[in-house]
């Protein structure tokens, strides 16, 4: 089998995955970091590639709206974005996901404003949780490739039918370069069929109308398709993913487990900082200390069940979020593992942190100050702020 | 249940849900004569949502998009760039909204669809207020009217859309009546021809709203053609730049004659009359600059 090594950021991979994809219609608008996958696609179309159409539009709420648009004429159709550019977004998220739009979208995540920030945070995504739509975190760049790829797959499902967002961490993932594994067109296109509408279409010779007012029983219903969709996307996803594995040699699940086998203590993460955390695992492996990691991929569907199973008999968790969860007494990723682990016994200790935001760098040496005060038993049950030093904006707490 | 004595002759049924009187349903059945069944419709929420039906039923046979209120034209553009990528032709995109979802709040993502050339047919009902949420003033809202957010009258001129639009430079803009069908069956003719060959096509149609515009639902072609015979609306088209008047009102009558036919204008002053009638003159006049 052809497999091409390529050195490519995780944007061209998002924008490689896409063309390979054979994305008909891509409406993009240019947001940083993001910005390099609408120059690629607009780069594919202009040399007569896939997407057939690139659509230069104003905003990233038209993006979208242009991408629902060919979506429901039976287009392959895809967008990109990050940051307050998904925010502008938000109202047609919930559009695509109600009339079942199988769109992909790459997000890079960004910190949202204020105050403005170019970097890595999940706030973005985080905002979109209850959208409507899938969402995967990945870790590097061959996942942002793979999982682009699979996201079709999973999404134009016909027991999912439910967009989906490939999150990549901005400039961690984004601008960072990876040799990575490219299959051949030929085995894309065999994975990947040509898209065909099967729900709700426009379609003048068989006329339909999408999205009318809908009465409150009808509504109700609707929604819980929909809920119903989410589902079965807990066996789609691993399904698409094992298939994939068969394909390349690369197998993707719900969740990845990296040394958790035997862990006493379980680091929980979504994104690219599951880096770190396994150099940091296998130091402290090298030690003797049963440290393990459970990265999750997929945020939605939550798959609540897989993580319970993989953190049963674990004497302690900490799970650590790149969004603040304001107003909260836990962040996003961590009020939900928390949930999922709730009347497990014997308990864990359940830790949160909240680290990373805007791009801050998470340093090993975080994770150790982490990881000895959760060692101590202190703290259990909320989102701690780990690194913060309010001395350096002139607050005085410093701790 | 009510049985239905009659079929609809054409694409849209009759004894639909829209107010008695209203002429915003009357363009609607010319549009689609005039585009035919071989159409797709992005309507945002507004009055003619009722055209897009509630729950299981419709009052329309082509295939028709409820989008939002700000993105009838990017919705259409992404149809066109799909009809387009999957070779469908003789499909004609057409986005038919009110005037907030247009001139207010539609005008971005318009103008883009404008700027790159899309091949869509955009038109503009204009009842001059939020008539769906209960008469809230909008950019289209005649000066000194009268609406639920105005209550003093409103303030400012509006904005000139047929300008806005023919300032992009598209192939075909006008505006039209429902007072004058023959004009207005005419211009979405050629409208749809050149959202077909050429690219973006415009038409901003006066459609009185009896409702809104406090009138007898008997009056509504009354009041529509009252608009242009006092030039308060004027009928043009700009073909490829160029200007034409395509109703011309040689003798206009004065502009009270249109006021005095509607209770937005109850509380108007001789002053106001005056100013207006001011208004209306000088637009003409610019107007008419435009036709050299
Ligand atoms: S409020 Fe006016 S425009 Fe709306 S349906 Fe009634 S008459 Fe027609």
């Amino acid at each position: 089998m052809a497999v091409k090594r390529r050195l490519l950021d995780g944007n061209s991979a998002a924008a490689l995955a896409m063309q390979m994809a054979r994305v008909q219609v891509a409406a993009m608008y240019p947001i940083t970091p993001q910005s390099p996958i609408a120059e690629a696609m607009s780069e594919f179309a202009a040399q007569g590639s896939y997407p057939k159409k690139f659509m230069r539009v104003e905003s990233e709420h038209s993006a979208l709206s242009a991408a629902v648009g060919a979506c429901l004429v039976g287009a392959r159709a895809g967008t990109a974005t990050s940051s307050v550019g998904l925010a502008l977004m938000h109202e047609v998220l919930g559009v695509a996901s109600g009339v079942r739009a199988p769109i992909v979208m790459p997000v890079v995540n960004r910190a949202l404003a204020a105050p403005w920030s170019l970097w890595a945070d999940h706030q973005d995504a985080m905002a979109e949780r209850d959208s409507g739509w899938l969402q995967l975190y990945v870790e590097n760049v061959q996942e942002v490739f793979d999982s682009v790829l699979m996201a079709y797959k999973i999404a134009e499902d016909p027991r999912v039918l439910l967009p989906i967002m490939v999150c990549q961490d901005g400039f961690f993932v984004s601008h960072n370069s990876e040799a990575v594994a490219v299959p051949a067109q030929e085995v894309v296109d065999a994975f990947l069929p040509p898209y065909e509408p099967k729900n709700a279409y426009l379609d003048p010779a068989s006329p339909l109308v999408i999205d009318d007012l809908t009465p409150p029983t009808l509504f109700t219903e609707l929604r819980y398709q929909q809920k119903e969709a989410f589902a079965n996307a807990l066996t789609v996803i691993e399904e698409v993913g094992a298939e994939y594995g068969r394909l390349t040699g690369r197998t993707y699940g719900l969740v990845e487990e990296y040394r958790l086998a035997d862990a006493e203590t379980a680091l929980v993460v979504l994104g690219s900082v599951a880096g770190t955390m396994k150099g940091l695992v296998d130091e402290r492996r090298a030690l003797g200390e049963r440290l393990g990691l459970l990265r999750i991929r997929s945020f939605r569907p939550f798959p609540a069940a897989k993580i319970r199973a993989a953190l049963t008999g674990r004497k302690r968790v900490l799970v650590f979020d790149r969004s603040a969860g304001l107003g909260s007494d836990t962040a996003p990723l961590f009020t939900e593992v928390k949930a999922a682990l709730a009347g497990l016994s014997p308990a864990p200790q359940l830790f949160g942190y909240v680290a990373g935001l805007g791009g801050r760098d998470v340093m090993p040496a975080t994770l150790a100050r982490a990881l000895a005060a959760a060692e101590k038993g202190s703290g259990q049950g909320v989102s701690a702020w780990i690194d913060v030093n309010q001395a350096e904006v002139g607050g005085e707490k410093e701790c | 249940m009510l049985k239905v004595e009659s079929p609809a002759k054409h694409l849209m049924a009759h004894g639909i849900s829209t107010c008695a009187g209203c002429s915003m349903e009357l363009a609607a059945r010319y549009l689609l004569k005039a585009a035919g069944p071989q159409s797709i419709v992005v309507i945002p929420p507004g009055c003619a949502a009722l055209l897009s039906g509630f729950g299981a039923e419709t009052v329309v046979k082509v295939p028709v998009f409820q989008g939002n209120l700000e993105n009838t034209a990017a919705y259409a553009a992404g149809i066109r760039a799909g009809l387009e990528v999957l070779g469908k032709e003789g499909i004609n995109v057409v986005g038919f909204a009110g005037d907030g979802a247009t001139v207010d709040i539609g005008l971005q993502a318009l103008s883009a669809a404008f700027e790159r050339g899309d091949h869509i047919l955009y038109v503009c009902y204009d009842n001059e207020a939020y008539m769906n949420t209960g008469i809230q003033g909008s950019a289209s809202t005649f000066p000194d009217a009268w609406t639920t957010t105005t209550p003093a009258g409103k303030e400012g001129l509006g904005k000139n859309m047929l300008e806005i639009a023919a300032a992009h430079r598209i192939p075909y803009a006008a505006t039209a009546s429902a007072g004058y069908v023959n004009d207005l069956a005419r211009k979405l003719t050629a409208a749809v021809q050149a959202a077909r060959e050429k690219g973006p096509a415009y038409l901003h149609i006066s459609t009185p709203c009896p409702t809104g515009w406090r009138f007898d639902p008997a009056l509504t072609i009354a009041v529509a053609k009252a608009a242009v015979q006092t030039r308060a609306w004027n009928l043009v088209e700009v073909v490829d730049g160029d200007w034409r008047l395509t109703v011309e009102v040689k003798d206009p009558k004065p502009i009270g004659e249109y006021l005095r036919l509607q209770g937005r204008f109850r509380a108007l002053t001789p002053e106001q009359e005056a100013k207006l009638q001011q208004l209306v003159d000088s637009e003409y006049e610019k107007l008419l600059a435009h036709l050299k």
